[in-house]
């Protein structure tokens, strides 16, 4: 049996299995007068916001004691970031050929830099007011899907810390798949923007694989112009902590969002998505499916995960087409799930919005279930957990990618001895 | 042959007031081609006896023996005991979501018949238990169970019963929740499989109704954690007359 546990927070969360919460058109949504992110404060200015104290709405889920005082100031930065391009991916990556890709290195007064967003949280605005350099990819052509392209970030180091600002740049009308690696060690404070231009496609996949000592806090602003194209997979699967706060950006009509996003949390292990879609202009579209498994061993730390996925849809963006859902699995009962949907609908004209989260348990009757047609435990964990997993990983186009997720999924059913 | 031996068999489970027993001292003797129904009032132990044969961690065994073919199948694993050739149909099969039924089935038989089946057979396999069984082939790719109704259940428990071609296996009330229609296409399966196997059968029912589909060899009544009373098809119908108050002394239960 499947049976919600775990949820709080506001929003509407239904059943596993329940029919999923549709609101139609023309039906406002029940909520307070001023949502939240009408006073969304932004800043690329660290001192405009204060020090987080752990009761706000933001961060309210976060251990502030392990970020390492990348909220407060008092992080010493003493390290950066490796950031590498290379076309390919996996053992078939190799050096970039011709001019469609570039690599530059800028300082914080390029023009360019502040396209994607901007800050929305203290520690994002912090690690904008103090990074030094920042590392812009630009793709200027339309790439095959069968040639992605590899960037791959690398930590400062065990003990170290580091600001970091990434910007990919695709032009009109270009189109890249893009595996973007994050691994390594040390304490990392980041932006990233992802900047598509009108008609540009661009299909990205950020794994964070951090090592077990890593802690990584980064705003990803995604900015989609005019019938542009973004699909955006996160995946995270290692590190002590990683916080992920993507934002969506409409820069006109006609942008197209799919957000895909896989965690997987081991004892221990705390790992945050807050997700804003924030659909300001017309006939933009917005697809959310986050799914996360958690299993923390027994006598161990628990497995601690949190979903926040936030769709505004505001006034002047009409014809709207909006669906988020997440979905967690806890394999092990020392686990804790945190999944908060909100929907915020300020205008009637629109196509459709929904949304729905669910935790589930993979419990003893689904183990004696299918161990009962004989099936091996190890076996059986592997079907479950496999099967949650494949909507996200089927849909990753590069097929050396998928089999690394499938791997370290296997991997990590492993370490708990299933 | 085969045979199925169950000796003194005692279950308990934990209660918030400590262990309570269950079954008090279980004997039965299943052959190949036998089929046993067992009846008996709610509470009188017939699902934990279904559960304990095949291993539901709930059931403490503290007495006795189920043996198969002389092996001791209390001393196997849940999925050792289904590769040995024991089934149980559940009265409440279990909803696993994000596993298709055609990928629980395929892995399911790889195990219990100890290879992967060939491909192109096993698709065609599938799809004829599907079409005997009036399945829509549309299940194969939903979640096992997943928002089935309690008819589509029972027909999914026994299309596991024919994929997976077990020696003995235990149908633990699967006639109950089903409508005439669906009672007799859930009938007529395992009456097939029946047929084209030396399947031996446990058919355990609080109702006599489904044993006008499916003919037992052997009644045995079950009251209070033990068999009360054996005999042939007549004691069903002396059942169906006069209910079990002869054996527990109340009128509460009647079988219809």
């Amino acid at each position: 049996m499947t049976e919600p546990v775990a949820q709080s927070g506001g929003g509407i969360v239904d059943a596993p299995g329940a029919p999923v919460l549709d609101v139609d058109p023309g039906i406002r949504t029940a909520g307070p007068v001023t949502a939240p992110w009408e006073e969304r404060f932004t800043s690329y200015d660290v001192e405009a916001f204060e020090v987080p104290r752990g009761r706000e709405e933001q961060w309210r889920f976060t251990p502030l004691r392990r970020l390492r005082g990348l909220h407060d100031a008092s992080a010493h930065v003493d390290g950066a970031v490796d950031v590498s391009v290379r076309a390919g991916f996996g053992e078939d990556a190799g050096e970039l050929t011709g001019s469609g890709v570039r690599l530059e290195t800028v300082g914080r007064d390029d023009p360019r830099i502040g396209d994607g967003g901007i800050p929305a949280d203290r520690v994002a605005a912090q690690a904008w007011s103090a990074f030094e350099q920042a590392h812009v990819v630009t793709v200027n052509e339309a790439r095959s899907d069968d040639d992605p392209l590899t960037i791959t970030v690398t930590g400062p180091g065990e003990g170290a810390t580091a600001y970091a600002h990434l910007q990919l740049r695709l032009s009109h009308h270009a189109e890249a798949v893009v595996v973007l690696d994050h691994r390594g060690s040390g304490t990392v404070a980041a932006n990233t923007e992802f900047v598509v231009s009108d008609g540009a496609k661009l299909v990205v996949v950020e794994v964070h694989d951090w090592a077990d000592d890593a802690v990584y806090v980064g705003a990803q602003h995604l900015s989609v112009g005019r019938d542009a194209t973004i699909r955006h997979t996160s995946v995270t699967l290692g590190g002590d902590l990683v916080r992920l706060s993507p934002v969506v950006n409409y820069r006109a009509p006609g942008g197209d969002a799919e957000l895909d996003g896989l965690y997987f949390a081991d004892g221990g292990q705390h790992f945050e998505q807050r997700l804003l879609v924030d659909h300001s202009v017309p006939n933009c579209r917005s697809r959310v499916m986050y799914k996360g498994a958690l299993q923390g061993a027994e006598g161990d730390k628990a497995a601690h995960t949190v979903w926040v996925g936030d769709v505004l849809i505001r006034k002047a963006a009409e014809g709207t087409d909006t669906y988020e859902l997440n979905r967690n699995l806890l394999l092990t009962d020392n686990a804790r799930a945190d999944s908060v949907p909100n929907l915020e609908i300020e205008t009637g004209e629109i196509l459709g919005a929904g949304h729905a989260s669910a935790t589930g348990r993979f419990d003893d009757e689904q183990l004696f279930y299918l161990m009962a047609r004989g099936i091996p435990e190890v076996a059986a964990r592997r079907l479950v957990v496999r099967g949650f997993f494949g909507e996200v990983i089927q849909k990753i186009r590069v097929p050396a990618l998928r089999d690394r997720l499938e791997a370290a999924v296997e991997t990590e059913l492993e370490a708990i001895g299933s | 042959m085969s045979t199925l031996e169950i000796r003194d068999l005692h279950v308990e489970v934990e209660t918030e007031s400590g262990p309570k027993e269950i079954l008090r001292g279980v004997d039965l003797t299943v052959n190949s081609n036998e089929t046993h129904a067992i009846m008996g009032p709610n509470g009188s132990g017939k699902s934990t006896l279904a559960y304990s044969i095949a291993g539901h961690p709930k059931y403490t065994v503290t007495k006795g023996q189920v043996l198969l073919d002389g092996e001791d199948v209390l001393e196997m694993a849940v999925d050792e005991r289904a590769r040995a050739g024991l089934f149980l149909a559940m009265q409440y099969p279990v909803e696993v979501p994000g596993v298709s039924m055609s990928n629980f089935l395929r892995s399911a038989a790889t195990a219990t018949r100890g290879e992967a089946p060939k491909v192109r057979h096993w698709v065609k396999e599938v799809k004829n238990a599907m079409t005997d069984l009036e399945i829509d082939p549309s299940f194969a790719e939903r979640s096992v169970n997943e928002g089935f109704s309690g008819g589509e259940k029972k027909r999914h428990e026994v299309l596991q019963l024919s994929l997976l071609k077990p020696r003995f296996a235990v149908l633990d009330e699967t006639d109950s929740g089903l409508d005439v229609d669906a009672l007799r296409v859930v009938s007529k399966g395992v009456n097939d499989y029946k047929a084209s196997s030396d399947v031996g059968i446990l058919l355990i029912t609080h109702y006599t109704r489904i044993l006008r589909y499916i003919a037992p060899d052997k009644v045995h009544v079950f009251v209070n954690g033990r068999v009360a009373e054996s005999g042939g098809p007549e004691l069903a119908e002396e059942l169906e007359e006069n209910g079990y108050e002869r054996f527990t002394g109340t009128k509460e239960e009647q079988p219809a």
